[in-house]
């Protein structure tokens, strides 16, 4: 090469280097290979995932739990296609993540080469943007603009696609430049009008309630949050997304709402004069029936993303901004206006009366999911707890009362099973200094459990809990509730033994059938240094309440 | 009830596929599209006529706002602005209906811009309803073909949106 050239793969990733990159999941392939030979000679390591699904998954984990931009890579054709369902997941829950794709020389694009698929035409609709690279000069500043596009603003996936040949090509540095975004530019700071307004209008309020969501933690307002429910005594309600936005064990926290909501927190939404409604975007999860939901309530809604506003439920009162910021003004001005809390304090016992009088009703013995998750949360205390998608994910949603933000990583908006496992490794990556387990099913534990093999691989020491019922639990638990018992398709039969499977994949595997050894099983998987699973195989099938089963939130089946 | 939507965006391989997915994906109709260049360099114009309430009008342009190319997507109000629709039509003119076509032709504005043996293509421009018209009046006769691009529409005075 002349001196002051580059290559497309070369300068991919020094832009990578240079933006603070340290780790990247992926899996190589044919058209990915000039990056691979790069990637060797960089400080950047790789983590070799066991399906492109994982490798994304992996960096989506790695998002949520470190609030930095995670990466994962792939190569064209099956290698994209399978990074599909990881990138749709980050998408839906506003994750920022990189994904990097090989593709076909340019020459053979709309070929129908070998391994060759219309990569960014797919994930336009899962993508908050893509780019398909056509010269390798364009490389450094489409990193740059992706990175910022992936952490700015309301966040979420971004997908970089570059032709082999592109990757191999020279080019003189210093060549282009970022040109600015015209048609980007998110808006930070709330509008002091629509903020006054909701000053008047929460001051008014005798019944007001705060309901928090994913947002929160993407705007890293937990601390925000807390004060501003502290200096109005407001209590707070979460939808699954923003349960790690409070400690759970707050005075002032009620609990999650929706389909499988808490009887307090969906009567606190139900009677709630003036929501006020924070990074949350009303899905048919939280809300169920649109007509019927928070009618007596005006609500205040802040989001970053205006196009959030009005798309579900209509909004008396629109703040768009970044949480953060609009928090703390909330809280400044409430404070200045001298804001009586103690006025809502027959609201916050009313709430907490008919928490009283509708406790979870769960097996808090034996072994069962229930008693599994509150014995995990006894042993492991402030852990990152990362959940598959089904029955198990509502219980630990109920059972598991969680302190920190970024602690509670789940798949709330594509709900997808296969989640977990792929996700705590990337959560453990970047955070070493925490212990992370996963609460899954064995159905769901299934769908990606060969990623095992690249936590031991890298000896990322996860735990891994799997509430085994032989069975797809909430499918077992519709088709109890609203088919008539009809049970179809959801029997996977005692077939594999998962402790056995782990032991294949160098992990450590154990099974439990006991009640009493339960807690010494989790504290054997916290404290190993090598993977865990724990195979606890379950008395019952236990159906997952509180349950929506009406048009209302509070028709519910406890 | 139906509204005109005008995109300002950069002119970048695939903004089309990336507009006209949105609509699609999230159920909105696209009653018509039109595209092209603008007089700066690099940045296309779209109008779009979508058919929806209030509601679903302001949830298309925050939808289009959001794509990263899209610099500006706004209403148009009918009252406040001027719009053009182009069509042509392709006719077999039979001898005995010539003087009254050529007196439709004369009626609607149309233009012959091309006659190949008995078959002419007839150009109709104007607002939407004066197109309807035109091929209202033509229908009557025998049409071989039409096409019809979808409807411009441009703010009067200095209301100036893309800036």
């Amino acid at each position: 090469m002349k001196k002051g050239k580059t290559t497309g793969a070369r300068a991919l990733i020094k832009a990578l280097e240079s933006r603070g990159v340290e780790y990247i999941f992926g899996y190589p392939g044919g058209a990915t290979l000039p990056l691979y030979d790069e990637l060797a000679k960089s400080s950047i390591k790789h983590i070799l995932a066991r399906h492109e699904q994982g490798a994304a998954h992996m960096a989506d984990g790695y998002a949520r739990a470190s609030g930095k931009v995670g990466v994962c890579m792939a190569t064209s054709g099956p290698g994209a296609t399978n990074l599909v369902t990881g990138i749709a997941t980050a998408f839906m829950d506003s994750s920022p993540i990189i994904a990097i794709t090989g593709q076909v020389p340019r020459a053979m694009i709309g070929n129908d080469a070998f391994q060759e698929v219309d990569t960014t035409g797919i994930t336009i609709p899962i993508t908050k943007h893509n780019y398909l690279v056509k010269r390798a000069s364009e490389l450094p500043a489409t990193i740059e603009e992706a990175f910022y596009l992936a952490s700015t603003g309301r966040k979420g996936p971004v997908l970089i696609d570059i032709p082999s040949d592109v990757q191999k090509e020279e080019f003189h540095l210093q060549e282009v430049k970022r040109k600015p975004l015209e048609g980007y530019k998110p808006t930070i700071t709330g509008h002091p009008g629509q903020i006054r307004r909701a000053i008047q209008q929460i001051k008014a309020s005798k019944r007001p309630l705060i309901l928090a969501g994913g947002g929160i933690f993407h705007a890293d307002a937990t601390d925000e949050l807390i004060e501003l429910a502290e200096s109005g005594n407001f209590p707070i309600v979460y939808t699954l997304m923003g349960k790690a936005s409070i400690p759970n064990s707050h005075r002032l926290c009620f609990g999650m709402i929706g389909y499988h909501g808490r009887v307090e927190a969906n009567t606190a939404i139900s009677e709630a004069d003036t929501i006020v409604a924070i990074g949350v975007r009303f899905s048919n999860r939280s809300t169920g029936k649109l007509q019927n939901f928070a009618t007596q309530a005006s609500i205040i809604h802040i989001d970053i993303d205006p196009a959030e506003i009005g798309k579900n439920v209509p909004a008396t009162l629109p703040i768009v901004g970044d949480a953060k910021h609009i928090l703390a003004e909330l809280t400044k001005q409430l404070k200045k206006s001298n804001i009586d809390g103690s006025k809502h304090e027959e609201w916050i016992l009313h709430l907490a009366s008919v928490r009283k009088k509708h406790p979870l009703r769960g097996r808090m013995e034996g072994v069962n999911t229930p008693n599994i998750i509150r014995k995990l949360k006894e042993v492991a205390g402030d852990i990152i707890l990362v959940t598959d998608v089904g029955k198990h994910q509502m219980f630990a949603a109920h059972y598991f009362p969680v302190d920190t933000p970024r602690s509670f990583l789940t798949s709330g908006g594509l709900g997808t099973m296969g989640f977990s496992v792929p996700a705590a490794i990337g959560a453990k990556v970047a955070r070493p200094d925490k212990k992370v387990a996963v609460i899954a099913g064995d159905g769901s534990f299934f769908m990606t459990s060969q990623q095992i093999a690249s936590a031991v691989q890298y000896n990322i020491p996860v735990l891994i809990l799997i509430m085994n019922d032989y069975c797809l639990g909430m499918i077992h638990q519709l088709q109890d509730v609203l088919y008539g018992k009809r049970y179809n398709a959801c029997d996977l039969e005692r077939i594999v033994d998962y402790a056995k499977l782990a032991e294949s994949m160098g992990a450590v595997g154990i099974r439990v059938t006991e009640e009493k050894d339960i807690e010494s099983a989790i504290s054997k998987g916290l404290e190993s240094e090598r993977p865990v699973v724990i195979d606890f195989i379950l008395e019952e099938k236990e159906n997952a309440y509180p349950m929506v089963v009406g048009d209302t939130l509070l028709d519910i089946l406890e | 009830m139906k509204h005109t939507i005008s995109v300002y965006c950069d002119d970048t391989p695939g903004v089309l596929t990336r507009i006209s997915g949105l609509f699609s994906r999230r159920g909105f109709n696209i009653e018509s599209m039109s595209v092209g260049h603008t007089e700066i360099p690099g940045k296309s114009r779209f109008t779009i006529v979508v058919k929806g309430d209030d509601n679903v009008l302001e949830q298309v342009r925050k939808q289009l706002q959001k794509l990263i190319h899209v610099i500006r997507a706004w209403d148009i109000k009918p009252q406040l602005s001027v719009e053009r629709e182009h069509a042509l039509l392709k006719l077999k003119v039979e001898e005995d209906k010539r003087g009254e076509l050529l007196q439709i032709i004369t009626a609607v504005q149309a233009r012959i811009i091309d006659s190949t043996e008995d078959i002419w293509i007839l150009e109709v421009t104007g607002n939407s309803s004066m197109v309807d018209n035109a091929f209202n009046l033509f229908k009557n006769y025998n049409i071989l073909e039409s096409i019809r691009t979808g409807k411009i529409a441009l703010e009067r005075g200095s209301v100036l949106n893309a800036r």
